[in-house]
Parts: structure tokens; sequence; C-alpha cells
């Protein structure tokens, strides 16, 4: 399905990912942790397309298809997702028109009927109860004053509502209480499925109690410095990233 | 329907109240014996040939404002002519194939029909059409209910009291330069009068009046609506309307008398000209309206075409508890520019005033916010709120507020609230990350920011505003 070879890419002439090679097969899940600054979210947004991330070497293919030539929005509706860090507001735009127009669109390059205003009233207000969010959530602009819990839950339901095939989770579990942890690793595990695999971006080993990954990498100065099952990200979270005998240094991006 | 409406009246109306004036247009100029004869050509009562003469006079004295943050290249008034028929057919163009393909395309994207399309570009054509029973039942239940409706020539002729009475009465004849010169020249516009204690039973719109393209560059309307009535009433639409005059100066008077509501709501979409900013419309318009005891006047706008845009809605908030309200959307593009806002003055008590106004510039165009709030000295606890919110696309354009506030009584209270953003790249990254394209991303954030306005629209108006802000916004991504 998503076949990274040998990925190069920075920002304005600097290099953060140097060298990436990961192929995730349909209906499995990846975690990738690492200490800050290993690229783990420029990896995100050199999938997804964002403007000023250049890629200088290497591949990346989604179910064959050359991800790296396309638009953002035509990786979108190719069915690759990111759940943001940090979600953007946007005021006076209510997050029902919002998610209709980016289903719509979806569909539309599926050459399926867009759905109408009813027909997708009963989608968004199911998802929103899977992600626990009050129905009123529909009418509110976008993450208009949401809570960081909040904004992270309504990313999971566009993940549920739009139904990608690929879904990067960029620390979707950063800034959660339990509880919320909880409802957002419940709305990832309804989403599994045979066709669809997930990147999940985390520091710790907690969300991956409640999302198994299938596998887990290690992410150190741009390249996947090792690669295990689940056990390897209880062994991070017992003994950091110290056993594995780079010298890395912190940095902000 | 509205479009077959639109032409049945059309068609009415030409017949109806041009015939014996089609053969004339006058030659350019302007003196006293031009106002002289378009006023006998009109039929008109001495007494508004006095009026107009005397704006003649006194807009002679005057001198064109220079003080708009505006560009505006001088405007030679002699050589245009002050009266014209409508176009014959063989001096408009022949067919759509003869008209600007970005105007056309425009309409087509708006799915405006084709034979409306002709319309709007002036195009010859006869048109046959068979809704004229729609009109008639338009007509009727408007007199059943008493209201007034017609254009203001034919309200000269026929309600000489009402039009004698209030026609200066809000914008005084000799108020400012372009409303001077409308006053002497003007050659049409509507009338309305809503009785007592009448709420209009449908909205009235200058659709159901004529077709705008032959009303001419002076433009003239009066509302009046007496004690205890209510209005709402819709001017221009959102199709870009091509004109051949190039200065648009236009009048609107309001007048509420005690306890009446009026709700005036414009969209104007003239022609901004080619990419170079040729060939738009100047749009000088003088809107005030005067409320009395207990009323409530409500100006609502969506300011998209014209090259320029000089524009200030206003309200003399004359009775006690009376309100004032402005809420506008400007946006620019191109080379376009606009200087527009509002005047809210308080004069009686507890007079409340609320103004938002949403700015949206793209392109190299400049948009500024001109408001002035003024507290008289018997306005005891009057209120003001003001919020003027800019939104930038790009980085050639400009955003502009000058608020002016003046309080001569220490019980009022003034608030003015200003923000100035950006449509931000993480908004727009978050928008096609989920699916949707840069064009519509911009628009989608654009409608969100000014959604305060668009839902004081009428439902239908405010569909027509967002898709008209969407397709204005075509190609200033990027």
């Amino acid at each position: 399905m998503l076949s990274i070879q040998n990925l190069h890419a920075g920002i304005e002439d600097k290099s953060i990912i140097k060298g990436i090679d990961l192929t995730i097969n349909p209906g499995e899940v990846h975690a990738i942790m690492g200490p800050n600054g290993s690229g783990k979210s420029t990896l995100g947004y050199v999938l997804s397309g964002r403007d000023g991330y250049e890629v200088t070497e290497g591949s990346a293919t989604l179910n064959g298809e050359d991800l790296l030539d396309m638009d953002i929005e035509e990786r979108a509706v190719a069915g690759f997702f990111l759940a943001f860090q940090y979600p953007v507001e946007i005021p006076g735009v209510s997050n029902m028109v919002f998610m209709k127009e980016a289903v719509n669109a979806a569909r539309e390059a599926r050459k399926q009927e867009p759905y109408t205003a009813g027909e997708f009233l009963k989608l968004a207000k199911e998802a929103c109860k899977q992600v626990q969010l009050p129905l009123d959530f529909l009418k509110r602009g976008v993450n208009e004053g949401f809570s960081g819990g909040e904004k992270k839950r309504n990313e999971i339901m566009q993940m549920i509502l739009l139904q990608p095939t690929i879904c990067f989770l960029d620390e979707t579990d950063s800034g959660l209480d339990i509880d919320a942890l909880q409802t957002v690793a419940n709305g990832v595990n309804s989403q599994r499925d045979p066709n669809r695999s997930f990147v999940v971006v985390t520091h710790y080993q907690r969300l991956l109690d409640f999302i198994e990954p299938d596998f887990v990498h290690i992410l150190a100065d741009g390249k996947i410095v090792q690669s295990g099952d689940a056990s390897l990200a209880l062994k991070v979270e017992k003994e950091g990233y110290g056993f594995l005998g780079i010298n890395y240094v912190e940095e902000d991006v | 329907m509205i479009d077959e409406l639109d032409l049945a009246l059309d068609r009415k109306y030409e017949a109806g109240f041009v015939t014996d004036i089609q053969s004339e247009t006058f030659e350019p100029g302007l003196d006293e014996s031009v106002i002289r004869r378009l006023s006998t050509m009109k039929g008109e009562p001495e007494w508004l040939l006095e009026w107009r003469l005397k704006a003649y006079r006194s807009w002679l004295e005057m001198e064109s404002p220079d003080w708009a943050n505006l560009d505006i290249e001088p405007v030679d008034y002699q050589s245009i002519s002050y009266y014209s028929a409508p176009k014959s057919m063989k001096d408009r163009p022949q067919s759509l194939d003869e008209v600007d393909p970005e105007l056309i395309r425009t309409y087509e994207k708006l799915g405006i029909p084709l034979h409306e399309q002709q319309m709007l570009a002036g195009v010859a054509v006869d048109v046959v059409f068979d809704s004229v029973s729609v009109v008639t039942t338009f007509r009727e239940k408007l007199a059943e209910a008493g209201v007034i409706f017609c254009p203001i020539s034919e309200a000269v002729r026929e309600h000489p009291e009402l039009v004698k009475k209030y026609l200066g009465s809000v914008v005084a004849r000799n108020d400012n330069y372009f409303s001077a010169l409308n006053s002497a020249v003007f050659t049409d516009g509507s009338f309305v009068y809503i009785p007592k204690g009448v709420t209009c039973p449908m909205e009235l719109s200058t659709y159901f009046r004529i077709n705008e393209l032959n009303t001419g560059q002076f433009e003239r309307t009066l509302i009046v609506a007496d004690e205890g009535s209510q209005l709402s009433y819709l001017e221009g639409c959102t199709a870009p309307q091509r004109d051949d005059n190039q200065l648009h100066a236009a009048v609107v008077e309001l007048v509420a008398l005690d306890d009446a509501k009026i709700k005036y709501s414009t969209v104007q979409n003239w022609y901004p000209g080619d990419e170079n900013g040729k060939g738009g419309i100047y749009n000088f318009v003088t809107k005030r309206g005067i409320a009395h005891t207990n009323a409530r006047i409500s100006w609502t706008q969506v300011e998209t075409g014209s090259a320029i845009t000089w524009k200030y809605p206003s309200c003399i908030l004359k009775g006690d508890n009376s309100v004032g309200e402005f809420y506008s959307v400007a946006l620019t593009r191109g080379r376009q520019q606009a200087d527009t806002g509002t005047k809210m003055l308080h004069i009686g008590k507890n007079t409340r005033s609320t103004i938002i106004t949403k700015g949206i510039s793209a392109g190299r165009s400049s948009n500024a916010y001109r408001g002035l709030v003024k507290m008289g000295p018997k306005a005891d606890n009057a209120r003001n709120f003001t919020e003027c919110d800019s939104l930038l696309i790009g980085d050639k354009c400009g955003a502009h507020t000058f608020p002016y506030i003046e309080s001569r009584n220490p019980t009022a209270i003034v608030e003015h609230e200003a923000t100035t953003s950006k449509v931000s790249d993480e908004q727009m990254f978050l928008c096609q990350q989920r699916g949707l394209d840069p064009e519509k991303a911009v628009s989608m954030i654009v409608n969100g920011f000014c959604k305060e306005v668009f839902k004081q629209l009428p439902m239908e108006f405010a569909v027509e505003a967002g898709k008209l802000l969407e397709i204005s916004l075509e190609g200033s991504v990027g």
C-alpha cells in the first residue's frame, strides 16, 4: 500500500529526513517513536505534500501511484489522512459544512454521488457520538474555541468520516487526559480494517497499550535506526533511547 | 422563474414608461438647459425642475471630494450624456460572442440561463416570454396591502404629495458633490411607500421592478415606511452587470417613521474592469436613512463589483429608542478600490447602533473601512458597537480602517473593535489535506469570515452571496 524508499527531505536547504525505507501493508499499524527533532512530524508533512517541504531524493508510492507527484488535495482524496498535532481553527466555517465538502470531494474523485445534507448529517452524528463530542460540535466553527482534547477528538471524527486508506496520526495523544486518550484510541481501533493502515507517531508507550501496533520503528536523526514489534516500545519506555547507542542532540524544528 | 419575471417586467417597464422619449439621446454636456430639457421630457412638475436647478447650482460651487483613500482619475462631466434612450438593437452586441468571455464564464458559473445572460450583457435579443401573470399576481398582492412600488418618475406623477414631502428630506440636494449631481440629473429609480401598520407581504426586489441596465447612471430611490410598518428591500443581483456608463452616482433615501422597520440589502456586482482595472464602474453612492421614534433601519451590503466603490450607508437616529444597523462585506481583488463604511448619528435618547464590517482584499486591491459614530448632546444612554475585521489574501493588497468617533454625551457608550488577519498557510493546509482544492479552501475560509454578515441577508440572497464570493475569489490563490 504505502511504500517509502530511500526518502530524503527537508525544509529550506535543511536536511531532516535522511533516507527512510518503510513499507506499510494493508491492515497494519506502525508506531513511530523517536526523540524530538528526529523527523517524525516532518515525515507526515512530506507525505501529505505540505508547502515548504522539499523531497531531495527517494520515492513514496501509495497503491502503486507516485504520491510525491500529487497535489496536497490529490493525496488526500487518494486516501492519505494526516491527523494534526496542533489542529488549526477556521472561524465561521461549521464543522458540518467543512466535513461535508471534504467527504464529497473524496466521493467526487471516486466518481460517487455526493451525499445530500440529510445523508451526511446522519453519518456525522454517528461519528460525533463515536468520539464522544456533543452534537453541537457539528455546528460550531472548525476547532473554534475547542479545547486541546476536543480538537484531537475532532481529528479522529474527521478520519472516521473520510474513511482514508492510510492514517498518519501525528502525536494525537499529546495533551490528552486518560479518558480522552481512551476515546481517541477507541475511535482508531474502530477503524482498523484489513484495507486500512495506520502510522501512529507518539512519544509514549501508553498510547500503544490502547492501539496495539504490529511494528514499532525508532526514528533518529532522519533515519529508522531500529524496528521491532510492540516490545520495542516497552523497551524505549523503560530505558529511553540510550540503548540505541546514538548520541542524538535534541533540537527544535 | 425570476429571470422570466424580470424580463416580463422589463418589457412592461420599457413599454409603459419610456415610450414617449425613446428616440432621444442627449448630446454630451451639462448646463441648465440640459436639465430643463430632461425635466420637460419626463413631464415633471415645476417644483421638481426648480429642485433640480437648485441642486445643479449647488453642485457648480462644490468640488469633487478627495478625502477617500482612493485613486480616482478625474471624471469629465461634460463628456457624459445626461439622458440616453435605451440602446437600439443594432447598437448592442449582436450575440454573446461579442461580449467579454470572462463575463460569460462567470455567468455560466453562477448558473444564469442563457437568455438572462444575454439581457445582463446587453445583447440585442427579442425575448419571448409568457409569465406576465406572475407579474400581475405580484402587483395585485401589493396593491391589496396598499403598498406603492413603482418607478420614481411614475411616483412623481401619481403620488406627487409623497414625493414632494420626502424627496431630499434625508439626503439634502446639496449634501455632497455626488448627491447634488444626482439631484440635478437623476433619471429614474424606485419609489416605495408602505402605509401605516402594514407589513409588506413580500420582499421587494429590484428584480421585480425593472432591468437595472436602463436606470442610467444617476439612480434615485426613495423609500417611506409609515408608522408601524415594515419592509425588506433587495437591491441588485449577484450576476455581474455591464454598463457603458463609467460613473454611477446613485442616491437612496429611507424614511422610517415611528415604530417602522426597514431592512435594505444590497448585492453590488458591477463590472470591475479588466485585469488592469480598465473599463470598470465608478460607484459613488449616497445612502442614508432617518429613523424616528422606536424605528429601526438596517443596511446590509455585499460589495464585490466596481472598479471604485465610494459608499457609506448611514443612519440618522433621530427618534428616541431608534436603532441603526450596518452589516457589510466588501471584497476587492485585481486593482479594485473600495472606501466604504457608515455613519451612525445618534440624536435621540437610548438610540442604539451596531456596525459589523468584513473587508477582504486580494490581488493588488485596496479596501478601506471608514465610519463615523456621533453621539449628540441629547443622546442619553446611546450605545454603539463597532467591529471591523479585515482579511488579506496575498501580500500585494491593502486594508485600512478609519474610524471616527465623536461623543458629546457623557452617558453614551461607544465600543470599537478591529482585527486584521490573513488566510493562514495552516488553514489552507488543513483544508487541502482534507481534500479541498485551494480555491474551494479560500472561498470556504472567506465565507466563514463573512458569516456574521451573511446571516443578516434574506436566505436566498445569502446563498447567492456565498457563491458570488467563491467566484470572485477565483484566481486569487497562489
